[in-house]
């Protein structure tokens, strides 16, 4: 084992790794807040707003991300109407076309995961919400959206730590992401082994303090599942 | 202040579909008054007790909460609240108490009976706690201030909803069938928190099974049958010499409680 040249390698890749974490929280990010608005739409009951989002997921959804991603860093410049409007300086820019097609595609799956954590609430709690006189906006923030989000963690976790691999798509439109510069470094040195196992290393390392974040989220958004503690069990 | 109408019911009817649940349902709760509505499943007592805080819109008819008329319109030819503005106002007027309690999973026992007056009446926050710990205090679960709804038994978490209830400081607290979902040892418990509620001058409207409870502590009882009301009365003339046959049959299934 050549750990003189696993070292450098690692310290080469670890370089990237701020540019890796820039795609993936700045996709989580958008594409959260979009979710909230397409969830939005497709709950709301009006037929044109909720056939909208539909296709939206379905759209988002039923594509290879891969393919969004070409279409969008590829394909949006041979319309003219964008090539010469004012969002061309930064649509041309790789790193914005990937956070764009990846926070455009977590939209679409995260809107149907926050959908199906606002199926979970039950139904007597939103009435009891109602009958002390909330509704609107103040019974959604009160009560709908605490108990959805809640129902809703398990399975949004595990689209973050697909989002976090999915950020390495980016390097096939030249943003020099962990995954981008172990290509680079390997058609350099031609020792894909060691390369890319430091990359997979450091994309576990990353998963794993998510996981950890998510699941200490998880636990403390959760008490009222677990057991009564001692104190409050007694008489 | 005995006299002053606290809740007034005009008329009302509901129609789910073709089916006539309602059929004009007039009533008046003075305050103080503790009215027991009583009558078989499918009489309609449960649609009309949510029809007053329009959990379930009338399909006709008028109510007036301390005096204020909920105004409605047509649409569609469809009945509809004017105002949800007016309504959210009417309902945290209106105490309202569910079979299976409804509490808010995710929130603390106090949580849960601060949520109305803090995020609903907009108070301030240790005023409310303060009172919330008087009320927990009251019906006998303050040392479970802190635990979740699923911690607790039936009967203490129906005594945390009414508490939360009474935390908006209603006008009229409506009762619909409170202790049908819970354990027999555990029905106790609650009423004796809706007798002491009774005692000191809340105005209730009960739906119920407890035929002790009708009898001893309300002072109307309004049998309802077929959707619409069969008979009312005092009590005692109800129990009595005055009941209607179908009444004097309906309690007839209570034999046991007699």
């Amino acid at each position: 084992m050549d750990i003189a040249f696993l070292s450098s390698a690692m310290v080469t890749l670890l370089k990237a790794v701020p540019m890796t974490l820039l795609l993936f929280s700045l996709s989580v990010f958008f594409g959260g807040l979009l979710a909230l608005v397409i969830v939005t739409m497709r709950v709301s009951g009006n037929r044109l707003l909720s056939g909208f989002a539909k296709g939206y997921i379905f759209v988002f959804r039923g594509s290879p991300l891969l393919i969004q991603m070409f279409l969008v860093f590829y394909g949006l410049g041979q319309f003219g109407v964008i090539r010469y409007s004012f969002l061309w300086p930064f649509l041309r820019e790789p790193v914005v076309c990937a956070v764009l097609s990846l926070a455009l595609c977590t939209a679409g799956y995260s809107a149907e995961i926050f959908r199906s954590g606002i199926r979970a609430v039950s139904p007597k709690e939103i009435e009891a919400a109602r009958a002390i006189g909330m509704s609107g906006f103040l019974l959604v923030r009160r009560i709908i959206a605490p108990i959805a989000f809640r129902h809703a963690l398990p399975a949004y976790s595990t689209e973050i730590v697909l989002m976090m691999k999915s950020t390495a798509l980016a390097s096939l439109v030249t943003v020099w992401e962990v995954t981008g510069v172990a290509q680079r470094l390997i058609s350099q040195t031609y020792r894909t082994m060691e390369v890319f196992l430091c990359a997979a290393l450091i994309y576990l390392v990353l998963n794993f303090l998510i996981l950890q974040g998510m699941a200490l989220l998880e636990y403390s958004l959760s008490k009222h599942r677990r057991a009564a503690p001692p104190s409050a069990v007694k008489a | 202040m005995p006299g002053v109408t606290r809740l007034s019911v005009r008329n009302i009817r509901k129609s789910f579909g073709d089916h006539e649940v309602l059929k004009g349902i007039s009533l008046d709760a003075e305050d103080g008054d503790v009215i027991s509505l009583l009558g078989a499943s499918g009489s309609g007592k449960s649609t009309f007790l949510r029809c007053i805080n329009l959990l379930e819109t009338a399909s006709d008819g008028e109510i007036f909460v301390d005096g204020e008329q909920i105004r409605m319109v047509k649409k569609n030819g469809q009945n509809r609240p004017e105002s949800q503005k007016q309504v959210d106002h009417i309902r945290s007027e209106l105490g309202m108490v569910f079979q299976s309690f409804n509490l808010w999973s995710h929130m603390t026992i106090l949580q849960n009976v601060i949520e109305g007056p803090v995020h609903v009446l907009k108070r301030p926050k240790a005023e409310c706690i303060a009172e919330a710990e008087a009320l927990l205090e009251k019906v006998g679960i303050a040392d479970k201030r802190h635990a979740y709804p699923a911690h607790l038994s039936g009967g203490q978490q129906q005594r945390a909803a009414i508490a939360r209830a009474l935390a908006m400081k209603p006008k009229v607290m409506l009762f619909d069938e409170p202790t049908s979902a819970l354990d027999p040892e555990l029905v106790g418990e609650v009423l004796r928190v809706m007798r002491a509620l009774a005692e000191d001058g809340m105005t209730m409207l009960v739906v119920t099974h407890e035929m002790s409870f009708a009898r001893n502590v309300s002072n109307r009882v309004v049998f309802m049958r077929q959707g619409v009301v069969d008979s009312s009365g005092a009590p005692d003339d109800m129990f009595g010499s005055g009941a209607s046959p179908a009444f004097r049959q309906f309690i007839g299934h209570f034999g046991g409680e007699q």
